[in-house]
């Protein structure tokens, strides 16, 4: 039996996401707070396959694969599994692992449903630099922490709605409380902001050095992006954008910042050549 | 079923069979309940548990015979005074397993006033304890009383019968903890000094809230209700300027108008940056200004939507009493059985 290929694993972790998710829409339609060890162990599972598939993808394409748009979003899921896997069990936060399960399978899949998204696999993407891997590498677990944010702000809206309109029982009670979701938000959209910054800053000095090498549109969306989660944490922390107003701020810059992975990556530098992909099942 | 095995039996009355002023007959003091075990024959019932709570007064015992059924009958309506045919009107008798579920059901909070409430569960096995220090409790009722409390754990874990709180005190402190995930650092103003705002106010308190304040238009009443709540008072008059230090504010006074308008609480609002603030309207007529809700990071709860969630929890809870019955006869049947077999 030939080994599997990185598509293969990446599906596989797919599934296991998607167990996750099932295993938590069951629970949250019986009513009942599901197994939270079971939720986890599924997105560990799925984690640990995923991991493989982008550590054969990385073998093959000589680097970290954010090379076409099926990389950045598989790379940005893997992002936010992470995150979750290492402190989400320490927010504490009922529906999180759910969510984060949710995420995952619906993203992850969405990139293996579109095989143009993988059609294109640059190799030798960063030339061999370490520093701008490590920024882009940066820059999209950015991304995996707004994915979160974006998960705990709809968690938000969720709670919010029903407390206003005087639904707390059923499933709105195994929602966690508004002032943990706040809470939680305001770490994950500092987190990210800092994480964004040190890889705009990392980013920077080899454009200060190669201004040629950085396409203005890529700079424009990613520095647009960074500001514009950058004045939501200034407005938070300054008491103005409080409440619905923020989880309505940290969905609708998460969805924007996914937008703009498309013109980002159209917009690439030039790197190493472009290779078609291999046949689905055989090995790379 | 036929009982085959030793005469288990219950026997008293309760909310169920008897109203409140006659309940209050039924009550057993330590000194009243010394005097019936006094009275009561001394090898006719060798193991006696007395059940005494503010809702049932009952016997849960293995006797010898009828005869010593009679006694205990006889040396409780002595004891208290009752008439034994008003007694015979409102006594509930159960033997053998039906005895046993009825046990079960007790001590699973099935027969309380305030459906699947856990405190009965406590008074069960402080009843048990009581007949353990006094040598009532024997082979059979140990058995059975360990079978009860399990089994009304397992009732409790494999049931929603005791999920949602089913009084409006009890949920408000439940949606206080939607909101701020636990009152360790809550701070709550109650206004006004009824009887309702008092019980929410202990509520909270018995919930670990971390400040208690009272602001009544009586400042004696305040002040007296802050001394008897550990709390500190606070001149009504100043309340409105103070409304953005608090957390939770619970309006329970008599004022024939809104006490709470939206203004101040917008005011308030805006030095509490992040925070929610939660309104609890107990009164009647009300003391919030409804326009409060519509303010962004506010909740406003008033007596109806405070009632309409206690109805729909005590409706979930009425949704599962035949699972939960169900769980118990299962488990009563087989505790019988295990009776008959080793003390038939």
């Amino acid at each position: 039996m030939p080994p599997l290929t990185d598509r293969t694993w990446l599906w596989l972790a797919a599934a296991c996401y998607l167990a996750g998710a099932a295993l938590g829409a069951v629970s949250l339609l019986r009513g009942r707070r599901g197994s939270t060890a079971a939720i986890y162990l599924m997105l560990a599972t799925g984690y640990a396959f995923q991991t493989f598939g982008l550590y054969l993808r990385g073998v093959a394409v000589h680097g970290c694969p954010l090379g076409n748009k099926f990389e950045l979003v598989q790379f940005t899921v893997w992002s936010a599994a992470s995150l979750y896997l290492v402190v989400g069990p320490a927010f504490r936060l009922s529906l999180l692992g759910f969510g984060t399960a949710l995420l995952a399978a619906v993203l992850g899949l969405v990139a293996l449903f579109f095989p143009e998204w993988d059609a294109e696999r640059r190799t030798h993407l960063f030339g061999g630099n370490a520093w701008i891997e490590f920024h882009a590498a940066l820059a999209l677990f950015s991304y995996g922490v707004f994915g979160l944010l974006a998960l705990v702000s709809a968690l938000y809206l969720v709670r919010h709605h029903g407390l206003k309109n005087k639904r707390v029982g059923g499933a709105f009670s195994l929602l966690p409380s508004i002032r943990d979701l706040d809470v939680i938000g305001l770490r994950l959209l500092a987190a990210g902001v800092t994480l964004l910054a040190l890889s705009l800053g990392v980013g920077s000095v080899w454009w200060i050095r190669e201004p040629a090498s950085v396409n203005l549109f890529k700079l424009l969306a990613t520095v647009g992006v960074f500001l514009a989660y950058a004045l939501a944490l200034g407005l938070r922390l300054r008491g103005r954008l409080v409440g619905r107003r923020q989880a309505l701020a940290g969905t609708g810059l998460f969805l924007a910042a996914l937008l703009s992975l498309t013109p980002v990556n159209a917009s690439r530098h030039p790197a190493g050549p472009v290779t078609p992909p291999a046949p689905e099942g055989s090995a790379r | 079923m036929t009982p085959t095995g030793p005469l288990v039996f219950h026997l008293g009355a309760s909310h169920h069979t008897a109203p409140l002023a006659l309940r209050e007959k039924l009550a057993l003091p330590p000194e009243r309940a010394a005097e019936l075990h006094s009275r009561l024959p001394a090898s006719g019932l060798p193991e006696l548990v007395l059940l005494n709570t503010c809702n049932r007064v009952e016997f849960y015992g293995v006797a010898a015979g009828p005869a010593d059924l009679a006694a205990l009958e006889t040396a409780f309506c002595a004891v208290t005074g009752l008439d034994p045919a008003g007694f015979a009107a409102i006594r509930a008798h159960t033997t053998g397993p039906a005895a046993l579920r009825h046990l079960l059901a007790v001590a699973a909070g099935l027969e309380s006033q305030l459906l699947g409430e856990t405190e009965i569960f406590g008074q069960v096995k402080d009843a048990y304890a009581a007949a353990q220090t006094a040598g009532r409790a024997g082979p059979v009722l140990n058995r059975v009383f360990q079978k009860a409390f399990q089994a009304a754990k397992h009732v409790r874990t494999h049931t929603a019968i005791n999920e949602g709180q089913v009084s409006v005190a009890n949920v408000a402190v439940e949606l206080a903890l939607t909101i701020f995930g636990d009152l360790c650092s809550a701070r709550i103003l109650l206004l006004g000094a009824g009887d309702i705002g008092e019980k929410t106010a202990k509520a909270f308190q018995s919930r670990g809230a971390a400040a208690l304040t009272v602001a009544n238009r009586t400042p004696e009443r305040a002040l007296s209700l802050a001394q008897s709540l550990d709390a500190t008072a606070l001149p009504f008059e100043h309340f409105p300027r103070h409304l953005g230090e608090y957390d939770i504010v619970v309006g329970s006074t008599a004022a024939p108008e809104t006490v709470v308008h939206a203004a101040a609480v917008a005011a308030a609002l805006e030095r509490r940056r992040a925070r929610p603030l939660l309104f609890l309207d107990l009164a009647l007529p009300r003391d919030i200004a409804p326009e409060v809700a519509e303010l962004e990071n506010v909740y406003l709860y008033n007596l109806d939507d405070l009632g309409k969630i206690a109805a729909q929890n005590l409706a979930a809870r009425e949704a599962e009493v035949t699972r939960a019955r169900t769980l118990i006869a299962a488990k009563a049947d087989d505790l019988w059985r295990q009776i008959v077999a080793r003390h038939g």
